[in-house]
């Protein structure tokens, strides 16, 4: 029978089955970080149960880590107290960790396809929703509850119902300007924010298999915004390129037998998804949101909507936008390009080829937050730097940051923030904080022009 | 985790749609390292301001409601995997959510700590929010065994579905753990065999 890229994937893992109920399916590499970890660890401890597998979990400091002065003793005694738990547990139990410092640190899911930790084929969890990332190399992989860490840690599985298919095609050709973060952008605000709840997703067609990894990585990323547990990416000759090399890549002979393996991942030509939407790259424009969930976004040249309901209502409210009107020269004093959407090397080179040679404009913040120290010595190391500090840009260390502030990195209240992030929920960003959501060329030109301007009239 | 077979109890209803994890439990308190206390900071930007004051007009704070069931608007529980979420509507003393739709992981976090996602058509949860609103006395009986919500003193009811592994769960109040332990042989054969 056809089976999808999922299908073949999930169905190599299932361990066993339950009548009626869920199936035991394995997992191979499990991804921790301080947050979603602790009360996980206490679980084990409190029933003496051990960790099962710790060489296939790997740890990192991510999301409430300080992005400058990392050197520095942390300041704030609770972020402090939960990563000296993190490296606690992670050394009573042999867990591998790149804690704040190591030069393989950075956000959980920018460090590990970096490392060639996440390979095609694999099974893949995290205690984070965005663990759909990894998903753009053709793996399986999602987020997971702290209860599910628990189990993942006792016995390197999980019960699982098999989630629906859904494929997702894009063909065509991108409009200059238009960039991945544009094309899922414009695919959730297409969908909404809950057309995936249930299914995994698969994205196809040329504009995909045409994209970089960095490229991939970000649409995958944002799967979970549309209510999709994961998205994935059939892995091709990018894939393997990109894995080629990699700290933890399989070498020589292993690497080549692997790659024969992962030839035969893509779903069937005749293969059946539960549901299927086909969209039009010409359809796509760059792409801001307007209200207070990724769904709510419109094409930078757009109006917001008119819709007739209190939860639209509230959220327009909260934005201090009216329906009708259209975002071009609000002024923005806040920018920030980062996140495990987008702060791989792609985005800061895509950033600063437009700040290039120009000023940051007076009354925006901005900061530039690496995904992990290999991006960051690679921002200096390229030259992009140089060219953010001449433009008044502020480089940070690596971290989670401004996306969800658990960090000193909020936006103030009442303030708008563009950003490269992957949600724009109230308060998300800080208490009272208003999150415009885009790519980091709109991110760049808005810090540039100190407010939200139409990026297509100077591409053209 | 605690059993649960049925309940009944008045409930409180939050008539907004999409309500992320976030809302739930902001990101600002996700610091602790064990399960207490998050239920004092559940909703907490909706339920007060940036000084601490109470925001009379949010329903969690109106004394006309009360109750352990949280009736709220369509795909509940969207956005982050943080388990904290299902750790504070638990630890404010909710047991039962009732929506039209949940979002995946928030359902099984739910699942996970005891706290029933209830998932009704878009029309019963329109009578249940306009009976709640109109008469907040109103008692709300969920049977998990028979998989029924009623309105008491009407006939108004509805069937709901679960998972039938995760009820048994949840009547005998058993987490996953237990269960994939006891598969600890057939996980390691698993593993012997794919080498």
């Amino acid at each position: 029978m056809s089976k999808t890229l999922f299908d073949k994937i999930w169905d190599q893992h299932v361990v066993d089955s339950i009548k009626d109920g869920p199936q035991v399916l394995y997992i191979d590499k499990h991804l921790i970080h301080e947050v979603t970890s602790p009360q996980a660890f206490n679980e084990l401890k409190d029933r003496s149960i051990p960790v099962f597998r710790p060489d296939q979990i790997v740890a990192t400091a991510d999301h409430n880590t300080p992005t400058i002065n990392q050197h520095l003793p942390i300041k704030d005694a609770l972020s402090k107290n939960q990563l000296e738990q993190l490296s606690k547990n992670c050394s009573d139990n042999n867990i591998t960790l790149y804690e704040l410092g190591h030069k393989y640190n950075g956000i959980v899911h920018v460090m590990a396809p970096e490392l060639g930790i996440t390979q095609p084929g694999m099974t893949m969890v995290c205690g984070d929703s965005h663990t759909s990332t990894h998903g753009a190399f053709g793996a399986i992989a999602f987020g997971i509850g702290t209860s599910q860490v628990a189990q993942v840690f006792a016995s390197q599985c999980l019960l699982l119902k098999k989630p629906k298919s859904l494929r997702v095609t894009v063909n065509g050709k991108l409009k200059k300007g238009v960039l991945p973060k544009d094309v899922i952008l414009y695919i959730i605000s297409k969908l909404g924010t809950n057309s995936g709840t249930g299914y995994f997703c698969e994205y196809a067609g040329n504009v995909f298999e045409d994209m970089s990894m960095e490229g991939r990585m970000t649409v995958c990323n944002m799967s979970i915004e549309m209510g999709a547990r994961g998205g994935m990416i059939a892995p091709d000759q990018t894939t393997f390129n990109y894995i080629k090399d990699k700290q933890f890549a399989p070498k020589g002979i292993d690497f080549d037998k692997k790659v024969a393996y992962w030839k035969t991942l893509p779903s069937d030509i005749d293969a059946v998804f539960d549901q299927e939407y086909i969209f039009d790259a010409d359809d796509i424009g760059p792409m801001i949101t307007y209200g207070t969930n990724p769904g709510m976004g419109i094409k930078i040249t757009e109006t917001i909507p008119e819709e007739n309901n209190s939860s639209f209502k509230k959220s327009l409210e909260y934005m201090n936008f009216e329906a009708g009107s259209s975002l071009i020269d609000q002024r923005i004093n806040y920018v920030f390009i980062g996140s495990c959407t987008n702060s791989r090397i792609e985005d800061f080179r895509v950033a600063a080829s437009f700040i290039k040679g120009k000023q940051k404009a007076e009354n925006v913040t901005a900061w530039l937050v690496p995904g992990s120290k290999q991006v960051e010595a690679q921002i200096i190391e390229e030259g992009l730097k140089e060219i953010f500090d001449n433009a008044g840009f502020e480089l940070r260390q690596p971290g989670c940051s401004a996306c969800l502030a658990m960090n000193d990195d909020k936006i103030p209240k009442g303030e708008y923030c563009v950003s490269t992030s992957n949600r724009n929920f109230e308060g998300r960003q800080g208490q009272g904080s208003r999150t415009i959501l885009a790519s980091p060329l709109v991110a760049a030109a808005t810090a540039v022009e100190g407010k939200i301007i139409d990026i297509t009239k100077q591409l053209n | 985790m605690e059993k649960f077979t049925k309940i009944i109890s008045k409930a409180i209803p939050l008539a907004i749609e999409n309500i992320d994890t976030d809302q739930i439990i902001p990101a600002r308190f996700l610091k602790a390292t064990d399960k207490k206390g998050f239920g004092d900071n559940v909703f907490r930007d909706w339920r007060f301001d940036k000084n601490g004051i109470p925001n009379t007009a949010f329903s969690l704070n109106n004394p006309l409601y009360s109750g352990s069931i949280l009736i709220a608007g369509d795909n509940f529980g969207c956005g982050s995997s943080r388990e904290h979420a299902a750790w504070a509507l638990v630890g404010y003393g909710f047991k039962v959510i009732v929506s039209s739709f949940f979002a995946d992981i928030f359902k099984g976090n739910a699942l996970n700590n005891g706290l029933l996602p209830l998932q009704v058509s878009p029309g019963f949860l329109t009578v249940l929010m306009d009976t709640i609103h109109k008469k907040p006395e109103t008692e709300i009986l969920v049977n998990l065994e028979k998989q029924i919500i009623s309105i008491a003193d009407t006939n108004l009811f509805e069937n709901f579905e679960i998972d039938p592994y995760k009820k048994t769960c949840m009547i005998n109040g058993y987490d996953d753990i237990d269960y994939l332990l006891s598969k600890k042989e057939m996980i390691e054969a698993f593993e012997t065999q794919r080498k």
